[in-house]
């Protein structure tokens, strides 16, 4: 690590709070990263020599106004600014704007800019890309890089993201309570949904990309900072930490899935999976379940189980049922199934997704599951049927790898049975 | 004499590091940790404060999710203790506010999961 690491991770811990102040005072992104460029540029100057300030955020904020407000002023060839050699930290004068940007205006300002790369009318890809360039600072480079795009298409759809912003009405106002909390419903479904890409990355041979996932730990922890009483961010912060945790194991030394019950736990991220556990303990004690929340716990009966033989499925099939009412989807009733397939067996779940055919009648995941119960059934044939259907729908070359395993073991299923009829 | 050693950092920094950069720094603390090891008591690395969890003294002791945030108390002690649960902890810390708050004194103590422990040997 280089001399001033130390620099470089300042600026970057700072830049979600500095470039949302920022953007709230020019109300213009591009002049809010302009502006906060500048300030960087001059904290690597200054830094180095005088140490970096109690508060780098509130440095960052000062500096980065005053240099945007010194070249409005140079073009009217006014009185400059005091030089910010004598910012070197807050004193009596800045005290009371530091007051000012603590707590409240940070979270909004945070919260804000996060907003903003949510915007409706931008598609999720262009969301996370647009999140991963403004708000954690990733370079074009580092997030085309992330997402297997070239250089060029990855600066073409984040030009085209931020266009799309400059033309919308976004709100500057402190938002009200109902407000906030919609604003931090849509920027954690947008994290979640930058884990997703991470985690089982939608095309392309890498099955996951860390970077991704890193990246969505951290904004979840950067808002549960911000909103730290608020059970759904604990629980969003849980589910990723949890899932995350399993990342080594999840894949084997030719780069194929490994389920869940197959998995070396010894791999699984201790620390990790510690926190995550200690984030669903801190959210259920609020009694106010949400999705994120229950799909953390899953994961936590997952985690606690040191062989998948001590798994509760039955308490899994618990929350999946408490999912289902709180948020009816075709998938969650699926992955439910699952549970259902051990705690009552197999053709009690295959009643339970029959009638989901239809609408997801384009999901891998449903092939999948719906081959592996015929399996165990016995009924190989639509078993075949179920499995070269997920193949056909299969995301990445390891998901295809791992059905075409299925498909392996019924031949053995097959070529075993066989072997008993021939030797009656 | 014992002394305590208190370890301040900005938590942003430090979880902005990568996974390979934070194992080279735990490496290179490992091998410090040797050369101090007949000085050297229990050592903690705490969780994130985002999984802190704050017991204040009141009628009814309040719980806070997240960490102690006020600036006019200082650190004056710690407890290092094993629970199942944080509900027990949570339970332990109350046991443990009592008799400050008998005192008059308006404590708060914050409950917050340790990461790393090495129980060391110095001190002992």
């Amino acid at each position: 690590m280089s001399e001033l690491a130390w620099l470089d991770g300042a600026l970057s811990a700072a830049r979600p709070q500095a470039l949302g102040a920022l953007l709230r005072y020019f109300r213009d992104l591009d002049r809010a990263e302009e502006a906060f460029q500048e300030a960087c540029l001059r904290a690597l100057k200054h830094w180095p020599q005088n140490g970096p300030p109690r508060d780098p955020a509130a440095w960052l904020i000062l500096v980065g106004r005053n240099a945007a407000l010194d070249e409005v002023r140079r073009r009217s060839s006014e009185e400059p600014l005091p030089a910010d050699e004598l910012i070197s930290d807050l004193d009596d004068a800045e005290a009371a704007l530091a007051e000012r940007l603590d707590n409240s205006h940070y979270r909004d300002d945070v919260l804000r800019l996060l907003f903003i790369c949510c915007h409706p009318d931008l598609p999720v890809t262009q969301q996370i890309g647009l999140a991963l360039r403004i708000v954690s600072g990733l370079s074009v480079k580092e997030i085309a890089r992330a997402f297997l795009v070239s250089e060029s298409a990855m600066e073409q759809r984040i030009t085209r993201a931020k266009r799309r912003i400059a033309a919308a009405d976004v709100p500057y106002e402190t938002p009200g309570a109902v407000e906030r909390a919609e604003r931090l419903a849509t920027v954690a479904a947008m994290i979640y949904l930058l884990f997703n890409e991470g985690y089982s990355a939608s095309g392309g041979d890498a099955h996951i990309r860390v970077p991704l996932c890193e990246e969505a730990i951290r904004l979840a922890r950067l808002l549960l900072t911000l909103f730290s009483a608020e059970p759904e961010i604990m629980g969003l912060t849980a589910l990723l930490l949890l899932q995350h945790a399993r990342a080594p194991a999840r894949l084997d030394a030719e780069g194929e899935i490994v389920l869940l019950e197959d998995q070396d736990r010894g791999a699984w991220d201790r620390a990790m999976l510690a926190e995550g556990l200690v984030l669903v303990e801190k959210a259920l004690r609020h009694r106010r379940p949400g999705p994120y929340q229950l799909q953390a716990a899953i994961a936590a009966v997952h985690a606690r189980a040191a062989r998948p033989e001590h798994t509760d499925w039955a308490e899994i099939e618990r929350l999946y049922a408490l999912l289902e009412t709180l948020q009816p989807s075709p998938v969650v009733t699926l992955n439910r199934s699952v549970a259902v397939a051990k705690v009552q067996g197999p053709a009690a779940a295959l009643a339970m997704i029959e009638p989901l055919a239809a609408r997801l009648s384009g999901y891998f995941h449903f092939f999948g599951v719906k081959g592996a119960l015929l399996r165990e059934l016995g009924r190989a044939d639509e078993a075949r049927i179920a499995f070269d259907r997920a193949i056909a729908l299969a995301n990445t070359a390891a998901e295809a790898a791992h059905i075409r395993l299925h498909l392996d073991r019924l031949s053995e299923d097959h070529a075993a049975e066989g072997g008993l009829e021939s030797s009656r | 004499m014992l002394y305590a050693i208190l370890c301040y950092h900005d938590e942003a920094a430090v979880g902005a590091l990568t996974k390979e950069e934070d194992d080279a720094l735990m490496a290179e603390l490992a091998l410090v940790r040797r050369q101090l090891e007949d000085k050297l008591g229990p050592v903690a690395r705490l969780m994130p404060t985002t999984a802190a969890t704050t017991v204040r003294a009141g009628a009814e002791p309040l719980v806070i999710d997240g960490p102690f945030a006020e600036t006019k108390e200082q650190l004056l002690g710690f407890y290092v203790i094993d629970c199942a649960t944080l509900e027990d902890a949570i339970e332990a810390t109350r046991l443990l506010l009592a008799p400050r708050m008998a005192a008059g004194l308006m404590s708060t103590l914050e409950v917050r999961p340790i990461a790393v422990f090495h129980p060391g040997r110095g001190g002992a």
